[in-house]
């Protein structure tokens, strides 16, 4: 029996006036995940591509893949690099079970890195994935709408910018705030005027600092601290990486966010695709650059004005908040004028957050979240001059 | 001048009026589903702001506060206790006369806050402003600068929160949120991301 026909054997259970009508979102998700839907459109239709939001999500879910192997190995490799240092032949929780049996920990093998790396990744990827999974089909069943593929980048993404040693039941807790308050009591995927995955993560950051920021989550081992570059540069001491070691990855930090190499693999792919607004990273790379320059000239005693554009492209969350957050299509401005000026201000703040605020050393997620609130703002006034304009030529 | 900048940018961003103290927020709720009339609203705030924080100085330094009057001969009267009643009844005239101006000048604007003009009054942001100011001891300077920046910054929170209203128009928000209670939400959202700025230290 193929999976086809068993799907369309379950299927009248899941219908109106099945056994499990209630399931329905969740029976939808799994076989539109699987096969083309084969509802059409009612009425005129007018599609002219075969980019629908369901290839867009889960190419953009797709593409996150590369920063996960190139986290997971650095990871790994952090961790591996630590324990050898230490002279631990193993990791003393539970993961230990199943790496003993497949690595030697040793930090020069590629595999023992991204196994190490991945075992960290997958625990809490699954976490994430289900305790947000299951909020989002109970609204589903309840409010009678579908469970969308945009939850694929929510839940990746989430986890992308999570220190690998967060606790499951943070990360979870972190993932149904953004999904219930971020996303679904507006109405679920595309009604949302905050990015899902970055509120769960701003709300995990001002719920939890202990656990989400300081020098002592960055390295897979417990107890052992050390700083991000960044908090390095907020207190003047020597970044402790070279250029090239943070542009590939080799620095602690969040999942995702470390490689840069990686990072800029996949955003030239959402590129090339045509997903991302080229528009919006262009913005806040530019943004960066110029806020950054400002900085560098002017003179000050705060040890982070000295910071140059590239170092501020490598460090921290800044590459990879450009290609897969800000770039958010129901979060960002909608009008192309829009998508400048909202780039733009995305790369001010985040340099501004970093330069100028001693509570932050990375400004990267609250530029973007303060670029979403005030993105309805710009396109209004995009809009109006549009207006505007036109009627004069009248 | 370094010093009146660092003020007044902490007093549009770092405190901001309605999203770090909650001051203001009938006002801020009622008046904030529509950008345009939001701006008409903020203008009005920036204005019985940036007037009545320093009136209100002048009076507390020179009639009211311990020892103020003692131009007039009165060294030991303090009368500070009529703080409160004193500050509101300044806001109160103001907001008058604004109205009438309005009335007279810009009838639309006058159409559209309709009631939550003279609501300004009791609008907490002002008279919370004029409290912050002789609590922190501002001088009449200062205290214009920080009556400017309050209101800009109230006035830039309500902005954004209208924007952000609009654009909920367009969303499905289960039942028993719609209106005020995704309003909350939205502000607490719009709250957090204000929280970026907290901690800079100018």
């Amino acid at each position: 029996m193929s999976l086809r026909s068993f799907m369309d054997g379950i299927a009248p259970h899941f219908e109106k006036g099945g056994k499990f009508e209630a399931l329905y979102p969740a029976y939808e998700a799994i076989d539109t995940a699987l096969y083309t839907p084969g509802h059409v459109t009612n009425g005129a239709s007018h599609a002219r591509d075969g980019l629908d939001l369901k290839r867009i999500m889960i190419t953009v879910w797709m593409v996150a893949f590369i920063p996960v192997l190139a986290g997971s190995y650095y990871t790994g490799y952090h961790a591996n690099e630590v324990m050898q240092g230490l002279g631990l032949t193993s990791v003393d929780n539970w993961r230990a079970f199943f790496l003993d049996g497949l690595t030697n920990y040793n930090p020069n093998s590629v595999w023992d890195c991204v196994v190490h790396g991945l075992a960290y990744f997958i625990p809490l990827y699954v976490t994430v994935f289900l305790a947000g999974i299951i909020f989002e089909i109970w609204f589903a069943s309840v409010r009678g709408h579908e469970v969308n593929e945009g939850y694929f980048v929510t839940s990746i993404l989430f986890t992308l910018t999570l220190p690998a040693n967060t606790p499951l039941w943070m990360a979870a807790v972190g993932i149904i705030f953004g999904v219930v308050i971020g996303k679904e009591v507006f109405g679920g995927t595309g009604k949302n005027f905050l990015n899902p995955a970055l509120t769960g993560r701003a709300f995990l950051y001002f719920a939890y600092p202990a656990q989400m920021s300081g020098d002592a989550v960055w390295v897979a081992v417990d107890g052992y601290t050390r700083a991000t570059p960044l908090g390095n540069a907020a207190i003047g001491a020597d970044y402790g990486v070279q250029w090239w070691d943070a542009f590939v990855g080799m620095m602690p930090g969040s999942f995702g966010e470390t490689s840069t190499l990686a990072i800029g693999i996949a955003g030239l792919i959402l590129l090339a695709t045509r997903i991302a607004s080229w528009r919006v990273m262009a913005g806040v790379l530019l943004g960066m650059v110029a806020t950054a320059s400002l900085f560098n000239i002017i003179s000050s005693s705060n040890p982070m004005f000295t910071m140059t554009p590239q170092w501020h492209l490598v460090l921290g969350g800044f590459a990879f908040g450009m290609v897969f957050m800000a770039t958010d299509p129901v979060s960002a401005a909608m009008t192309n004028t829009g998508r400048w000026i909202y780039g733009l201000m995305i790369g001010l703040m985040c340099v501004l957050i970093r330069v100028v605020n001693p509570a932050f050393p990375e400004g990267m997620m609250l530029a973007i979240l303060f670029g979403n609130l005030f993105a309805p703002l710009i396109d209004h006034f995009v809009v109006q001059s549009n207006i505007k304009r036109r009627l004069a030529r009248v | 001048m370094e010093h009146y900048l660092a003020l007044f940018v902490r007093a549009v961003f770092i405190e901001n009026m309605a999203l770090t103290f909650f001051l203001g927020m009938c006002t801020f709720i009622a008046i904030s589903k529509k950008i345009s009339t939001a701006i008409g609203l903020g203008i009005a705030v920036v204005v019985v702001l940036a007037i009545t924080t320093p009136i209100n100085n002048l009076m507390y330094n020179y009639l009211l506060r311990d020892g103020a009057l003692a131009w007039a001969g009165l060294p030991d009267v303090d009368l500070s206790f009529l703080g409160y009643l004193s500050y509101i009844g300044v806001i109160a005239a103001m907001v008058q006369i604004l109205e009438m101006f309005l009335d007279r000048f810009v009838p639309f604007l006058y159409n559209a806050l309709g009631v939550f003009l003279p609501l300004i009054t009791v609008n907490c942001a002002i008279l919370g402003a004029s409290l912050f100011m002789v609590e922190r001891d501002y001088t009449f300077a200062e205290s214009a600068v920080f009556g400017l920046g309050a209101g800009v910054g109230w006035a830039l929170a309500i902005t954004a929160l209208a924007g952000v209203r609009e654009k909920l128009k367009y969303s499905d928000v289960p039942d028993g949120l719609r209106g005020l209670g995704i309003t909350f939400i939205s502000v607490g959202l719009i709250s957090m991301c204000f929280m970026s700025f907290g901690g800079i230290d100018i």
